[in-house]
Protein backbone atom coordinates (compact mmCIF):
# COMPACT_ATOMS: atom_id res chain seq x y z
CA UNK A 1 0.00 0.00 0.00
CA UNK A 2 1.08 3.61 -0.67
CA UNK A 3 2.32 5.57 2.40
CA UNK A 4 0.09 8.39 1.02
CA UNK A 5 -3.53 8.06 0.23
CA UNK A 6 -4.78 8.59 -3.11
CA UNK A 7 -7.70 10.00 -2.27
CA UNK A 8 -10.53 11.69 0.39
CA UNK A 9 -12.20 7.63 0.87
CA UNK A 10 -9.01 6.06 1.16
CA UNK A 11 -8.00 8.35 3.96
CA UNK A 12 -11.92 7.31 5.57
CA UNK A 13 -10.95 3.74 4.94
CA UNK A 14 -7.94 4.06 7.15
CA UNK A 15 -9.24 6.51 9.66
CA UNK A 16 -12.49 3.56 10.39
CA UNK A 17 -9.83 0.85 10.05
CA UNK A 18 -7.80 2.71 12.57
CA UNK A 19 -10.22 3.47 14.93
CA UNK A 20 -13.10 0.33 14.84
CA UNK A 21 -10.92 -2.64 14.03
CA UNK A 22 -10.58 -3.58 17.68
CA UNK A 23 -14.06 -3.17 18.39
CA UNK A 24 -14.80 -5.17 14.80
CA UNK A 25 -12.31 -7.98 16.19
CA UNK A 26 -13.93 -8.68 19.55
CA UNK A 27 -17.65 -8.80 17.26
CA UNK A 28 -16.24 -11.04 15.01
CA UNK A 29 -14.74 -13.51 17.88
CA UNK A 30 -18.25 -13.45 19.78
CA UNK A 31 -19.75 -14.35 16.30
CA UNK A 32 -17.78 -17.59 16.81
CA UNK A 33 -20.22 -19.01 19.20
CA UNK A 34 -22.84 -19.10 15.84
CA UNK A 35 -20.61 -21.65 14.33
CA UNK A 36 -22.74 -24.77 13.38
CA UNK A 37 -20.96 -27.28 16.05
CA UNK A 38 -23.05 -28.51 18.39
CA UNK A 39 -20.44 -29.47 21.51
CA UNK A 40 -21.38 -31.60 24.72
CA UNK A 41 -18.38 -31.25 26.53
CA UNK A 42 -17.20 -27.89 27.17
CA UNK A 43 -13.68 -27.26 25.76
CA UNK A 44 -13.46 -24.58 23.45
CA UNK A 45 -12.63 -21.14 24.91
CA UNK A 46 -14.65 -18.08 25.03
CA UNK A 47 -12.83 -16.30 21.86
CA UNK A 48 -15.00 -13.25 22.78
CA UNK A 49 -13.67 -12.96 25.85
CA UNK A 50 -9.92 -13.72 24.72
CA UNK A 51 -9.86 -11.44 22.00
CA UNK A 52 -10.99 -8.38 24.59
CA UNK A 53 -8.49 -9.01 26.94
CA UNK A 54 -5.77 -9.28 24.36
CA UNK A 55 -6.97 -6.09 23.18
CA UNK A 56 -7.02 -4.30 26.66
CA UNK A 57 -3.85 -5.66 27.55
CA UNK A 58 -2.03 -5.01 23.94
CA UNK A 59 -3.49 -1.06 23.93
CA UNK A 60 -4.14 -0.10 27.89
CA UNK A 61 -5.09 3.63 26.18
CA UNK A 62 -7.47 2.21 23.67
CA UNK A 63 -10.33 1.65 25.96
CA UNK A 64 -12.16 2.61 28.70
CA UNK A 65 -13.71 0.17 31.28
CA UNK A 66 -17.01 0.99 30.23
CA UNK A 67 -16.23 0.06 26.99
CA UNK A 68 -16.63 -3.80 27.68
CA UNK A 69 -20.65 -3.18 28.80
CA UNK A 70 -22.28 -2.62 24.84
CA UNK A 71 -19.65 -5.86 23.91
CA UNK A 72 -20.62 -7.80 27.02
CA UNK A 73 -24.42 -6.73 26.00
CA UNK A 74 -23.68 -8.14 22.50
CA UNK A 75 -22.09 -11.63 23.59
CA UNK A 76 -24.77 -11.81 26.17
CA UNK A 77 -27.44 -11.87 23.05
CA UNK A 78 -25.30 -13.95 20.66
CA UNK A 79 -24.04 -16.61 22.40
CA UNK A 80 -27.01 -17.33 25.25
CA UNK A 81 -25.65 -16.91 28.45
CA UNK A 82 -28.09 -15.02 30.68
CA UNK A 83 -28.32 -11.42 29.79
CA UNK A 84 -26.02 -9.35 31.89
CA UNK A 85 -23.75 -11.87 32.60
CA UNK A 86 -20.67 -11.21 30.06
CA UNK A 87 -21.66 -7.44 30.67
CA UNK A 88 -20.99 -7.62 34.60
CA UNK A 89 -18.14 -9.89 34.49
CA UNK A 90 -15.96 -8.15 31.35
CA UNK A 91 -16.15 -5.03 32.65
CA UNK A 92 -15.39 -6.35 36.56
CA UNK A 93 -12.05 -7.89 34.83
CA UNK A 94 -11.25 -4.21 33.11
CA UNK A 95 -11.70 -2.69 36.41
CA UNK A 96 -9.29 -5.05 37.88
CA UNK A 97 -7.02 -4.37 34.86
CA UNK A 98 -7.05 -0.69 35.42
CA UNK A 99 -6.40 -1.35 39.01
CA UNK A 100 -3.10 -3.86 37.99
CA UNK A 101 -2.17 -0.73 35.37
CA UNK A 102 -2.32 1.43 38.07
CA UNK A 103 -0.48 -0.21 40.28
CA UNK A 104 2.28 -1.96 37.93
CA UNK A 105 5.51 -0.04 37.01
CA UNK A 106 5.47 -2.18 33.16
CA UNK A 107 4.15 -5.44 32.28
CA UNK A 108 6.32 -7.68 29.92
CA UNK A 109 4.85 -10.78 28.18
CA UNK A 110 4.42 -13.26 31.29
CA UNK A 111 2.89 -10.84 33.25
CA UNK A 112 0.46 -9.94 30.50
CA UNK A 113 -0.06 -14.34 30.37
CA UNK A 114 -0.70 -14.23 34.36
CA UNK A 115 -2.75 -11.21 34.15
CA UNK A 116 -4.88 -13.05 30.91
CA UNK A 117 -4.75 -16.21 33.25
CA UNK A 118 -6.28 -14.54 36.32
CA UNK A 119 -8.84 -13.04 34.24
CA UNK A 120 -10.03 -16.29 32.54
CA UNK A 121 -10.04 -17.87 35.71
CA UNK A 122 -12.43 -15.06 37.33
CA UNK A 123 -14.32 -15.05 34.35
CA UNK A 124 -14.93 -18.73 34.18
CA UNK A 125 -15.62 -19.12 37.68
CA UNK A 126 -18.17 -16.17 37.49
CA UNK A 127 -20.12 -18.09 35.16
CA UNK A 128 -20.02 -21.17 36.62
CA UNK A 129 -21.24 -19.66 39.79
CA UNK A 130 -24.24 -17.14 37.73
CA UNK A 131 -24.85 -21.13 36.23
CA UNK A 132 -25.14 -22.08 39.71
CA UNK A 133 -27.89 -19.57 40.73
CA UNK A 134 -29.56 -20.33 37.49
CA UNK A 135 -30.37 -23.77 38.93
CA UNK A 136 -27.21 -25.64 37.20
CA UNK A 137 -25.92 -27.77 39.73
CA UNK A 138 -22.86 -29.06 38.00
CA UNK A 139 -19.51 -29.85 39.24
CA UNK A 140 -16.90 -27.29 39.34
CA UNK A 141 -14.54 -29.70 37.97
CA UNK A 142 -16.55 -29.99 34.89
CA UNK A 143 -14.69 -26.55 33.57
CA UNK A 144 -10.97 -27.51 34.43
CA UNK A 145 -10.29 -28.77 31.05
CA UNK A 146 -11.80 -25.32 29.27
CA UNK A 147 -10.05 -23.23 31.73
CA UNK A 148 -6.85 -24.78 31.04
CA UNK A 149 -6.94 -24.79 27.65
CA UNK A 150 -8.05 -20.59 27.41
CA UNK A 151 -5.28 -19.60 29.35
CA UNK A 152 -2.66 -22.29 27.39
CA UNK A 153 -4.56 -20.52 24.00
CA UNK A 154 -4.42 -16.87 25.04
CA UNK A 155 -1.15 -16.40 23.59
CA UNK A 156 -2.12 -17.43 20.18
CA UNK A 157 -4.97 -15.20 20.82
CA UNK A 158 -2.81 -12.23 21.65
CA UNK A 159 -0.42 -13.19 18.53
CA UNK A 160 -3.39 -12.92 16.46
CA UNK A 161 -4.21 -9.50 18.21
CA UNK A 162 -0.98 -8.16 17.51
CA UNK A 163 -1.22 -9.01 14.19
CA UNK A 164 -4.38 -7.55 13.44
CA UNK A 165 -2.81 -4.25 15.21
CA UNK A 166 0.00 -4.06 12.99
CA UNK A 167 -2.50 -4.05 10.11
CA UNK A 168 -4.56 -1.55 11.85
CA UNK A 169 -1.49 0.97 12.02
CA UNK A 170 0.17 0.32 9.06
CA UNK A 171 0.51 3.28 6.57
CA UNK B 1 10.33 7.79 26.57
CA UNK B 2 6.98 6.05 26.64
CA UNK B 3 4.36 8.93 26.54
CA UNK B 4 2.79 9.57 29.91
CA UNK B 5 -0.44 7.04 31.01
CA UNK B 6 -3.75 8.55 30.05
CA UNK B 7 -4.77 6.88 33.28
CA UNK B 8 -2.21 9.77 35.25
CA UNK B 9 -4.55 13.15 34.70
CA UNK B 10 -2.01 15.26 36.61
CA UNK B 11 -3.57 18.39 37.47
CA UNK B 12 -6.07 19.13 34.96
CA UNK B 13 -9.01 18.85 36.69
CA UNK B 14 -11.05 17.95 33.58
CA UNK B 15 -9.63 14.78 32.79
CA UNK B 16 -9.86 14.14 36.44
CA UNK B 17 -13.52 14.85 36.43
CA UNK B 18 -13.34 12.60 32.96
CA UNK B 19 -11.72 9.67 34.29
CA UNK B 20 -14.33 9.92 37.60
CA UNK B 21 -17.15 10.01 35.93
CA UNK B 22 -16.15 7.07 33.35
CA UNK B 23 -15.60 4.70 36.69
CA UNK B 24 -18.86 5.80 38.07
CA UNK B 25 -20.54 4.90 34.94
CA UNK B 26 -18.60 1.72 35.14
CA UNK B 27 -19.51 0.38 38.30
CA UNK B 28 -23.05 1.67 37.32
CA UNK B 29 -22.92 -0.90 34.48
CA UNK B 30 -22.00 -3.52 36.86
CA UNK B 31 -24.58 -3.13 39.10
CA UNK B 32 -27.52 -2.25 36.12
CA UNK B 33 -26.00 -5.72 34.61
CA UNK B 34 -26.24 -7.66 37.99
CA UNK B 35 -29.76 -6.53 38.10
CA UNK B 36 -30.23 -7.62 34.97
CA UNK B 37 -28.88 -11.12 36.38
CA UNK B 38 -31.69 -11.30 39.09
CA UNK B 39 -34.14 -10.50 36.69
CA UNK B 40 -33.13 -13.71 34.48
CA UNK B 41 -32.35 -15.78 37.76
CA UNK B 42 -36.14 -14.77 39.39
CA UNK B 43 -37.75 -14.93 35.81
CA UNK B 44 -35.88 -16.89 33.22
CA UNK B 45 -38.72 -15.70 30.82
CA UNK B 46 -37.67 -12.18 31.06
CA UNK B 47 -36.41 -9.92 27.72
CA UNK B 48 -37.46 -13.06 26.07
CA UNK B 49 -38.58 -10.50 23.01
CA UNK B 50 -35.22 -9.34 22.90
CA UNK B 51 -33.66 -12.13 22.70
CA UNK B 52 -35.92 -13.97 21.06
CA UNK B 53 -34.90 -11.27 18.25
CA UNK B 54 -30.93 -12.06 18.21
CA UNK B 55 -31.91 -15.63 18.35
CA UNK B 56 -33.67 -14.90 14.83
CA UNK B 57 -31.26 -12.79 13.99
CA UNK B 58 -28.55 -15.03 14.60
CA UNK B 59 -29.77 -18.67 14.14
CA UNK B 60 -29.56 -18.67 10.23
CA UNK B 61 -26.28 -18.34 10.18
CA UNK B 62 -25.55 -21.46 12.08
CA UNK B 63 -28.35 -23.20 10.16
CA UNK B 64 -26.82 -21.81 6.54
CA UNK B 65 -23.62 -23.24 8.28
CA UNK B 66 -24.72 -26.34 9.58
CA UNK B 67 -25.54 -27.90 6.24
CA UNK B 68 -22.16 -26.76 5.05
CA UNK B 69 -20.65 -28.56 7.77
CA UNK B 70 -22.93 -31.91 6.95
CA UNK B 71 -21.80 -31.27 3.16
CA UNK B 72 -17.92 -31.39 3.61
CA UNK B 73 -18.28 -34.01 6.77
CA UNK B 74 -20.06 -35.99 4.04
CA UNK B 75 -17.04 -35.42 1.02
CA UNK B 76 -14.26 -35.88 3.47
CA UNK B 77 -15.58 -39.11 4.65
CA UNK B 78 -15.64 -40.34 1.11
CA UNK B 79 -12.32 -39.04 0.14
CA UNK B 80 -11.19 -41.21 3.03
CA UNK B 81 -12.75 -43.89 1.79
CA UNK B 82 -11.15 -44.16 -1.46
CA UNK B 83 -7.73 -44.06 -0.36
CA UNK B 84 -7.90 -46.52 2.55
CA UNK B 85 -9.60 -48.81 0.76
CA UNK B 86 -7.41 -52.15 0.99
CA UNK B 87 -6.67 -51.39 4.67
CA UNK B 88 -10.12 -51.26 5.23
CA UNK B 89 -11.33 -54.15 3.80
CA UNK B 90 -9.18 -56.48 5.53
CA UNK B 91 -10.14 -54.51 8.67
CA UNK B 92 -13.74 -54.98 8.06
CA UNK B 93 -13.48 -59.16 7.10
CA UNK B 94 -11.56 -59.22 10.82
CA UNK B 95 -14.46 -57.25 12.53
CA UNK B 96 -17.26 -59.56 10.43
CA UNK B 97 -15.69 -62.85 11.82
CA UNK B 98 -15.65 -61.06 15.33
CA UNK B 99 -19.10 -59.76 15.03
CA UNK B 100 -20.54 -63.07 13.76
CA UNK B 101 -20.81 -64.56 17.51
CA UNK B 102 -22.13 -61.73 18.63
CA UNK B 103 -25.05 -61.77 15.59
CA UNK B 104 -26.29 -64.62 16.76
CA UNK B 105 -26.46 -63.63 20.74
CA UNK B 106 -28.27 -59.98 19.19
CA UNK B 107 -30.77 -62.13 17.82
CA UNK B 108 -31.56 -63.67 21.08
CA UNK B 109 -31.54 -60.48 22.53
CA UNK B 110 -33.88 -59.54 20.28
CA UNK B 111 -36.37 -61.71 20.69
CA UNK B 112 -36.33 -60.94 24.49
CA UNK B 113 -36.62 -57.44 23.90
CA UNK B 114 -39.76 -57.69 21.74
CA UNK B 115 -41.29 -59.60 24.48
CA UNK B 116 -40.32 -57.08 27.09
CA UNK B 117 -41.44 -53.89 24.67
CA UNK B 118 -44.97 -55.81 24.30
CA UNK B 119 -44.71 -56.08 28.12
CA UNK B 120 -44.58 -52.33 28.72
CA UNK B 121 -46.60 -51.59 26.14
CA UNK B 122 -43.90 -49.31 24.50
CA UNK B 123 -45.49 -48.08 20.94
CA UNK B 124 -42.65 -46.03 18.75
CA UNK B 125 -45.02 -44.52 16.75
CA UNK B 126 -45.51 -40.32 17.76
CA UNK B 127 -48.94 -39.44 17.80
CA UNK B 128 -48.76 -35.89 18.55
CA UNK B 129 -46.20 -33.45 17.61
CA UNK B 130 -45.43 -29.63 17.29
CA UNK B 131 -43.17 -29.39 14.66
CA UNK B 132 -40.25 -30.96 13.12
CA UNK B 133 -36.74 -29.17 12.66
CA UNK B 134 -32.65 -29.32 13.27
CA UNK B 135 -30.70 -28.72 15.98
CA UNK B 136 -28.44 -25.95 13.97
CA UNK B 137 -25.74 -25.20 17.03
CA UNK B 138 -25.25 -24.84 20.24
CA UNK B 139 -23.52 -22.70 23.24
CA UNK B 140 -19.74 -22.70 23.58
CA UNK B 141 -20.08 -21.99 26.94
CA UNK B 142 -17.95 -24.06 30.06
CA UNK B 143 -21.04 -24.47 32.21
CA UNK B 144 -24.36 -24.35 30.19
CA UNK B 145 -25.38 -26.68 27.39
CA UNK B 146 -27.92 -25.52 25.12
CA UNK B 147 -28.29 -26.02 21.62
CA UNK B 148 -30.10 -23.91 18.95
CA UNK B 149 -33.19 -25.40 17.24
CA UNK B 150 -34.33 -24.04 14.05
CA UNK B 151 -37.84 -23.69 14.54
CA UNK B 152 -39.48 -21.05 17.16
CA UNK B 153 -43.06 -19.44 18.40
CA UNK B 154 -44.07 -19.50 14.35
CA UNK B 155 -44.05 -22.65 14.22
CA UNK B 156 -45.80 -23.55 17.64
CA UNK B 157 -43.03 -23.97 19.90
CA UNK B 158 -43.44 -22.59 22.73
CA UNK B 159 -40.58 -22.89 26.38
CA UNK B 160 -41.40 -25.58 28.45
CA UNK B 161 -42.07 -28.29 25.65
CA UNK B 162 -40.39 -31.03 24.94
CA UNK B 163 -37.73 -32.46 22.42
CA UNK B 164 -36.94 -35.52 21.29
CA UNK B 165 -34.52 -37.21 18.14
CA UNK B 166 -35.06 -40.41 16.45
CA UNK B 167 -33.08 -42.22 18.80
CA UNK B 168 -34.33 -40.41 21.83
CA UNK B 169 -35.06 -37.29 24.32
CA UNK B 170 -32.68 -34.39 23.55
CA UNK B 171 -33.77 -32.28 25.85
CA UNK B 172 -36.38 -29.25 26.80
CA UNK B 173 -37.03 -25.84 25.21
CA UNK B 174 -35.47 -22.84 26.90
CA UNK B 175 -36.77 -19.49 24.88
CA UNK B 176 -38.07 -19.11 21.44
CA UNK B 177 -37.78 -16.45 18.53
CA UNK B 178 -40.08 -16.25 15.93
CA UNK B 179 -38.03 -18.70 13.12
CA UNK B 180 -35.66 -20.20 16.37
CA UNK B 181 -35.59 -21.49 20.26
CA UNK B 182 -32.77 -22.61 22.51
CA UNK B 183 -32.72 -25.93 24.40
CA UNK B 184 -31.44 -26.84 27.38
CA UNK B 185 -29.60 -30.44 26.86
CA UNK B 186 -30.06 -33.43 28.98
CA UNK B 187 -27.14 -32.75 29.86
CA UNK B 188 -27.06 -29.38 31.29
CA UNK B 189 -26.40 -29.09 35.04
CA UNK B 190 -30.24 -27.54 35.43
CA UNK B 191 -32.06 -30.42 33.03
CA UNK B 192 -34.04 -32.85 36.08
CA UNK B 193 -35.70 -35.24 34.14
CA UNK B 194 -37.77 -38.20 35.31
CA UNK B 195 -37.34 -41.48 34.14
CA UNK B 196 -37.21 -45.47 34.90
CA UNK B 197 -35.39 -48.36 34.27
CA UNK B 198 -36.99 -50.24 31.36
CA UNK B 199 -35.63 -53.60 33.08
CA UNK B 200 -37.96 -53.33 36.24
CA UNK B 201 -39.21 -49.53 36.47
CA UNK B 202 -37.36 -48.61 39.17
CA UNK B 203 -38.03 -44.97 39.60
CA UNK B 204 -35.08 -41.94 39.49
CA UNK B 205 -34.39 -38.66 38.67
CA UNK B 206 -32.09 -38.21 35.57
CA UNK B 207 -29.35 -34.82 36.29
CA UNK B 208 -27.00 -33.20 33.53
CA UNK B 209 -24.00 -32.88 35.29
CA UNK B 210 -22.39 -29.88 32.25
CA UNK B 211 -19.76 -32.75 30.48
CA UNK B 212 -21.77 -34.49 28.11
CA UNK B 213 -22.97 -37.57 30.77
CA UNK B 214 -25.70 -37.84 33.06
CA UNK B 215 -25.92 -38.56 36.63
CA UNK B 216 -28.96 -40.89 37.33
CA UNK B 217 -30.02 -40.86 41.21
CA UNK B 218 -32.56 -43.93 42.12
CA UNK B 219 -35.75 -42.20 44.16
CA UNK B 220 -35.59 -45.06 46.66
CA UNK B 221 -32.71 -45.68 48.92
CA UNK B 222 -30.83 -48.54 49.08
CA UNK B 223 -27.79 -50.57 47.59
CA UNK B 224 -27.25 -48.81 44.01
CA UNK B 225 -29.00 -51.77 41.50
CA UNK B 226 -28.18 -50.02 38.22
CA UNK B 227 -25.75 -51.99 36.13
CA UNK B 228 -23.66 -50.73 33.28
CA UNK B 229 -25.88 -51.01 30.03
CA UNK B 230 -28.88 -50.93 32.03
CA UNK B 231 -31.51 -47.86 29.63
CA UNK B 232 -33.73 -45.50 31.05
CA UNK B 233 -36.72 -43.85 29.77
CA UNK B 234 -38.99 -40.92 30.25
CA UNK B 235 -41.58 -42.40 33.48
CA UNK B 236 -44.14 -39.00 32.85
CA UNK B 237 -44.34 -38.53 36.08
CA UNK B 238 -44.97 -34.97 36.97
CA UNK B 239 -46.28 -33.90 33.26
CA UNK B 240 -44.03 -32.33 30.39
CA UNK B 241 -42.19 -35.03 29.52
CA UNK B 242 -44.01 -37.76 27.91
CA UNK B 243 -43.47 -41.36 28.96
CA UNK B 244 -41.33 -44.21 27.14
CA UNK B 245 -39.18 -42.03 25.48
CA UNK B 246 -35.94 -43.20 25.64
CA UNK B 247 -33.22 -40.84 27.65
CA UNK B 248 -30.30 -42.93 28.88
CA UNK B 249 -27.73 -45.48 29.06
CA UNK B 250 -25.48 -46.37 31.97
CA UNK B 251 -21.98 -46.71 31.50
CA UNK B 252 -20.34 -46.46 34.88
CA UNK B 253 -22.09 -47.65 38.35
CA UNK B 254 -20.10 -47.37 41.98
CA UNK B 255 -21.93 -47.76 45.16
CA UNK B 256 -22.29 -44.02 45.53
CA UNK B 257 -23.34 -42.99 41.56
CA UNK B 258 -24.15 -43.85 38.35
CA UNK B 259 -23.42 -42.06 35.44
CA UNK B 260 -25.04 -42.59 32.34
CA UNK B 261 -25.07 -41.53 28.62
CA UNK B 262 -27.56 -39.65 26.48
CA UNK B 263 -28.64 -42.26 23.95
CA UNK B 264 -29.41 -39.20 21.45
CA UNK B 265 -26.83 -37.36 20.79
CA UNK B 266 -27.55 -33.67 19.75
CA UNK B 267 -24.12 -33.26 17.31
CA UNK B 268 -25.13 -36.12 15.52
CA UNK B 269 -28.97 -36.37 15.77
CA UNK B 270 -30.16 -34.95 12.00
CA UNK B 271 -33.52 -33.57 12.88
CA UNK B 272 -35.41 -33.25 16.18
CA UNK B 273 -39.13 -33.40 16.84
CA UNK B 274 -41.14 -30.91 19.51
CA UNK B 275 -43.74 -32.59 21.50
CA UNK B 276 -46.24 -30.74 23.21
CA UNK B 277 -46.10 -30.58 27.23
CA UNK B 278 -47.75 -33.73 28.33
CA UNK B 279 -50.40 -33.52 30.96
CA UNK B 280 -51.35 -36.75 31.97
CA UNK B 281 -55.14 -37.37 33.19
CA UNK B 282 -55.87 -38.22 36.03
CA UNK B 283 -55.33 -41.75 37.36
CA UNK B 284 -53.61 -42.46 34.00
CA UNK B 285 -50.40 -42.87 35.58
CA UNK B 286 -51.60 -44.85 38.34
CA UNK B 287 -52.71 -47.28 35.64
CA UNK B 288 -49.70 -47.47 34.28
CA UNK B 289 -47.74 -48.19 37.36
CA UNK B 290 -49.89 -50.83 38.26
CA UNK B 291 -49.62 -52.45 34.25
CA UNK B 292 -45.50 -52.69 35.24
CA UNK B 293 -44.65 -55.76 37.14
Amino acid sequence: MSRIAGSIADVWLQDVRRQYLPIIATVVACLVDLLPIVVTTPLIPDFGFMVLIAWRLLRPEMWVATTALPLGLFNDLVAGPPLGQSMALWTIVFLAFDVMDARLVWRDYWIDWFAAALAILLYTFGCWYIGWLMGSRINIAVVLPQLGLSILAYPLVARLVLALDRWRLAR
Amino acid sequence: MPPPSARRTGFSRKAQYGLFIGYVVAVGGILFAGLLLVVAVVDPKGFSALRGLALDATAPVSAGGRSVVRFFAGTGEAVGDYFFAASKNAELRRQLEAARPRLIEAQALEVENRRLKALLGLSRTIDNEVTTAHIVGSSFDAVRRIAVLSAGSGDGVRPGQPVRGPEGLIGRVLETGRGASRVLLLTDGASNVPVQLVRDGTPAIATGRGDGTIDVKPLEVGANRFRPGDIFVTSGTGGIFPPNIPVAVVVRATPDDTIARPIADPARVDFAIVLPVYEPAVGELERRAEAVP
